[in-house]
């Protein structure tokens, strides 16, 4: 986004969406689910991307987009100015890994810790075995195991043990980017800790780019750089991370903002102004998608759909920031 | 001062295993008001589900539960039977779970799910109940309650299930509410709406509420007490505003050092941690069970480990250092 | 470095999944009977030109239905002889190499096609799950029974003929159960960082889904073998199995048959060795399900 940058952006989504086709019944119609709707991105190298939004906004999607694992139907994806497609998932694999959520379900319970960080050499034949398990080695130093865990199982291994054993598998190919869905939301408050702070080290360490998909803001605003905030499959608000904390502008993103209980107890539990019912995504609202829930709506938003607006670092897509931006509906 | 709800005195539960026994939960005292709400707060093994469960007479028969005083609303629960018990539990005490899609039935609508409890308990005919439903269901803040007690679990969203188990919970006009996790498995705002919910009617109703939770965001804006456990025993008790202020127990600093917080952690900065792993529970649990990860531990740790009390009974914790630092180490500023 | 400090702390706790699996494999008293009992009749069928003490096909008309010494008979024929002659436990010996034989070989067949279907409908879903799911139907429509008497009738009773028809019989099971085990499977994340990772997709099925759905296929195998040999009885008893002299224990209790009422160890004989192989096949496959399940979680 930055101009004058000569360096282009190590992950860049220009235009990217993802329908699927819902068929609702036995026999009913298919129906189009926008779960990515038209969604640009750029990550410098360094950048830490917190993607946030409610479950079904379409970050998962997003996530499964950028591994390869799901084509866009439309949009390009590029890595370093070049553009992907999903013919080449495999040279693709050596720049993007992922961290998943459960290191429960994450590690194969059959294979052994050596077997399953080594997984990724032995796929694209990188080096011998003896080189393997030098390079094992040095990983399970780097995400602070001792290499003596290697014959272990996973199922030998505590939660915080296995999610480092996952983040050696996703590090051992060196990638540039790291795809993070909620690596700590299933760990223990205590381990949670230990996960972050080694995720920011590695990142200063080999320089590596996050996206880094949370529903708990207080650990976005901890490790992320930029914040993008998605809602039916579009990102509404995106801005550095002190911005978008410091000022948020759509009102979804001052929900959500609201919404983070901090150990403060003489604040009680506040009130998001949200209404309770997501809306149905194969349905979603006419004009502003946002507007059935919104706090602040205008006439205006049942029926257009805002436009991205942009001062350079900081963009977002409401009517309230327009050109011509009306008045708030009291 | 009236008689408290629920009253708890030297809680325990052992399981037995193959190689000897687990003491579980070991030596749990609190006192609970009506109205009031309690917040269990741990990390996985702290033994806080099992504590809710105890209450309720839910935890199987491989556990055994022994108690020195466990009486709640006047009943005596170490000498209430199986029928009693049935009798209390959806009645007089209720639960509200994590996972609102496995603790509603799919194969019923809400509206029987919702008149089953009164049905059960109470002389009312299902008119009466079906009044009732509807009139909890607004309360929970459920639009058209007429047509949703029609619907089937599947049809509501995770927030809106969440709600009706609310409901659930509330039809019989209980004494006390367990909710154990309720809203881990929803969305951040969802979480919000709901936590508000059971504040408000928990104040509304006078009900008493434990809240069981590892999330001390939570904690903090929801308890009037908070009970932290570690390994399965209670290492610091009082009211959350003592608690949060003024953490005495290392465990509980600790903890608090683990998570950001939004303004006030340096943006990227490390975070504090707690090295180190939850002891085994299995055999005989002598001394501190921290001391294994606490930087305050000392050699007095390994022996007994006294109960400490504030003079006005309202902040207790279990350590062996006075303040709940080793000695000579001053307090940073 | 301080990230290594926090861990060293954590000891690696447990014994490995192989260890625990030893260790319950051990206190499955079900399961040892069955190894046990299905190890003995594996060394008798083995060897049993060296076991024998006799020719299973010789016939002997002067020495018919010799009782056995239990029943007064002598240490020649230790079970007696049947209605033509023959030394009843050599033909006993040898008809246990026909039952494993079709045991065995019928739930090798049934088990490739079956886990094949499975894996594929459970991994692809959509249109190959479609397709598969009407094969499994239109299977489960079909008589085993009625259809392998009349495919036996059409192309004659032999060994391979029964072997052939029963594997493509009996993979309904197969196909079920792998379809259902799969499909838990998939959608595990190991299974989508594998294919992060750059995986074909053969090696996404062999080498991450099959390990842990090995389990739930051992005990389909045992299941399907032991069905096997009781349709191969049956079939055989209705003389459209394994055709005589071949020394089958179904065709044992078919010949028998006629004298059941005045020598009725004629028929008990083979049955209750029947009863004991089937038997000791089903205690191993209930055994391997009760200690290959609770593995994945501690």
């Amino acid at each position: 986004m930055s101009e004058g940058n000569a360096s282009p952006p190590v992950l860049e989504l220009r235009n990217v969406s993802k329908t699927y086709q819902i068929k609702q019944g036995m026999f009913g119609e298919r129906k189009p689910l926008k779960a990515v709707n038209d969604v640009s991105l750029s990550l410098q190298r360094g950048d830490v991307l917190g993607l946030v939004g409610e479950s079904g906004c379409g970050k998962s999607t997003l996530a499964k987009i950028l591994l390869g694992l799901e084509a866009p139907t439309s949009g390009e994806v590029l890595v370093d100015g070049e553009p992907i497609g999903a013919q080449n998932r495999r040279l693709l694999a050596r720049r993007i890994q992922p961290i998943f959520q459960d290191p429960y379900s994450s590690l194969n319970p059959r294979k052994s810790i050596r077997d399953i960080i080594s997984l990724p050499l032995r796929v694209h034949g990188i080096g011998d075995s003896a080189s393997q398990d030098k390079a094992v080695r040095e990983i399970l130093d780097v995400v602070g195991l001792p290499s003596r865990v290697m014959n272990s199982y996973p199922s030998q291994m505590s939660g915080g043990q296995r999610q480092r054993v996952a983040i050696a598998r996703a590090l051992i190919m060196k990638p540039e980017v790291v795809v993070c869905d909620e690596p700590t939301s299933a760990l223990d408050v205590s381990v949670q800790s230990q996960i972050l702070n080694l995720l920011g080290e590695l990142r200063r360490e080999f320089g590596l780019t996050y996206l880094f998909i949370s529903h708990n803001l207080a650990v976005v605003e901890h490790l992320a750089t930029r914040v993008a905030v998605m809602y039916l499959g579009r990102i509404v608000e995106e801005a550095p991370v002190g911005a978008l904390f410091d000022e948020p502008r759509h009102p979804y993103t001052e929900a959500l903002l609201a919404s983070v209980l901090t150990p403060e107890p003489d604040l009680g539990v506040p009130d998001t102004h949200l209404g309770a019912t997501y809306p149905n995504p194969i349905e979603p609202p006419t004009g502003c998608h946002f507007h059935p829930r919104c706090a602040r709506v205008m006439e205006r938003c049942k029926g257009v759909a805002p436009q991205l607006t942009s001062d350079g670092e900081h963009s977002v897509e409401c009517h309230l920031y327009g050109q011509e931006s009306g008045q708030a509906v009291a | 001062m009236s008689e408290p709800v629920l009253s708890v005195r030297n809680l325990r539960l052992d399981i037995p295993i193959g190689a000897g026994t687990l003491h579980a939960v070991r030596g749990i005292d609190f006192d609970l008001d009506r109205g009031e709400t309690l917040c269990i707060v741990g990390e996985s093994g702290s033994g806080k589900s099992l504590t809710s469960l105890a209450i309720m007479d839910l935890l199987g028969k491989r556990i055994e539960r022994k108690a020195d005083k466990l009486v709640f609303d006047g009943t005596d629960l170490t000498k209430a039977g199986a029928r009693k018990m049935r009798a209390l539990r959806g009645d007089r005490m209720a639960m509200i779970f994590q996972e609102p899609m496995t603790s509603l039935n799919p194969a019923y609508t809400i509206g029987d799910q919702l008149m089953e409890a009164l049905l059960l308990h109470r002389k009312v005919g299902k008119a009466e109940a079906r009044r009732r439903a509807v009139e909890l269901l607004e309360k929970v803040g459920i639009t058209g309650a007429e047509r949703r007690l029609s619907q089937y679990p599947h049809q509501l969203s995770g927030g809106l299930r969440q709600r009706v188990m609310i409901a659930m919970a509330l039809m019989c006009e209980p004494e006390l509410i367990i909710a154990d996790e309720p809203t881990t498995a929803l969305d951040v705002t969802i979480q919000a709406q709901i936590l508000r919910l059971l504040v408000d009617l928990t104040r509304e109703m006078n009900v008493a509420m434990i809240l069981i939770t590892h999330d001390l965001g939570v904690v903090a804006r929801v308890a009037d007490k908070v009970a932290v456990m570690y390994a399965g025993e209670l290492v610091e008790a009082g009211t959350a505003k003592k608690v949060f202020d003024a953490p005495m127990h290392p465990y509980t600093r600790g903890l608090l050092r683990c998570i950001p917080v939004p303004g006030k952690t340096e943006r990227g900065s490390e975070l504090g941690s707690i090295p180190g792993i939850v002891p085994s529970l299995v055999g005989e649990v002598s001394g501190c069970v921290f001391r294994t990860r606490c930087e305050e531990a000392t050699e007095a740790c390994r022996g007994e480990i006294p109960f400490r009390e504030s003079a006005d009974g309202r902040h207790n914790f279990r350590c062996v250092h006075e303040a709940g630092r080793r000695a000579g180490v001053e307090e940073p500023a | 470095m301080t990230r290594t400090a926090d861990t060293l702390l954590e000891e690696i706790q447990g014994p490995t999944p192989g260890q625990m699996l030893r260790k319950r494999v051990f206190g499955h008293q079900g399961l040892l009977f069955g190894v046990a009992v299905l190890g003995l009749l594996l060394l008798v069928a083995i060897f049993a030109p060296l076991l024998a003490p006799h020719d299973p096909y010789a016939q002997d008309l002067l020495a018919r239905m010799q009782p056995p010494v239990f029943l007064g008979g002598s240490w020649e024929h230790p079970l007696g002889t049947d209605h033509l002659g023959r030394d009843y436990l050599s033909r006993l010996i040898y008809g246990a190499r026909i039952s494993l034989l079709i045991g065995g070989f019928a739930a090798l067949i049934s088990g490739l096609i079956g886990t094949a279907m499975g894996v594929a409908a459970g991994y692809f879903g959509g249109r190959v799950d479609m397709a598969v799911t009407f094969l499994i139907n239109v299977r489960l429509a079909m008589p085993v029974v009625l259809v392998a008497l009349a495919i036996v009738a059409v192309f004659g009773g032999s060994l391979q003929v029964v072997i052939l028809v029963l594997g493509f019989l009996l993979w309904d099971r197969f196909a079920v159960v792998m379809r259902s085990s799969t499909l838990q499977v998939r959608s595990r994340e190991y299974v989508t960082a594998a294919q992060a990772i750059g995986c074909s997709t053969s090696r996404v099925i062999l080498s991450e889904i099959m390990p842990n759905i090995v389990n739930n296929l051992i005990v389909v195998v045992t299941l399907e073998m032991a069905h096997a040999i009781l349709l191969e009885a049956a079939l055989s008893f209705l003389g459209l199995g394994v055709q005589p002299p071949t020394p089958s224990w179904g065709l044992m209790v078919s010949e028998g048959k006629q004298m059941m009422l005045f020598e009725p160890w004629l028929v008990a004989i083979p049955g209750i060795t029947l009863f004991v192989l089937v038997l000791a096949i089903n205690l191993l496959g209930d055994g391997l399900r009760d200690v290959t399940a609770p593995e994945n979680r501690s």
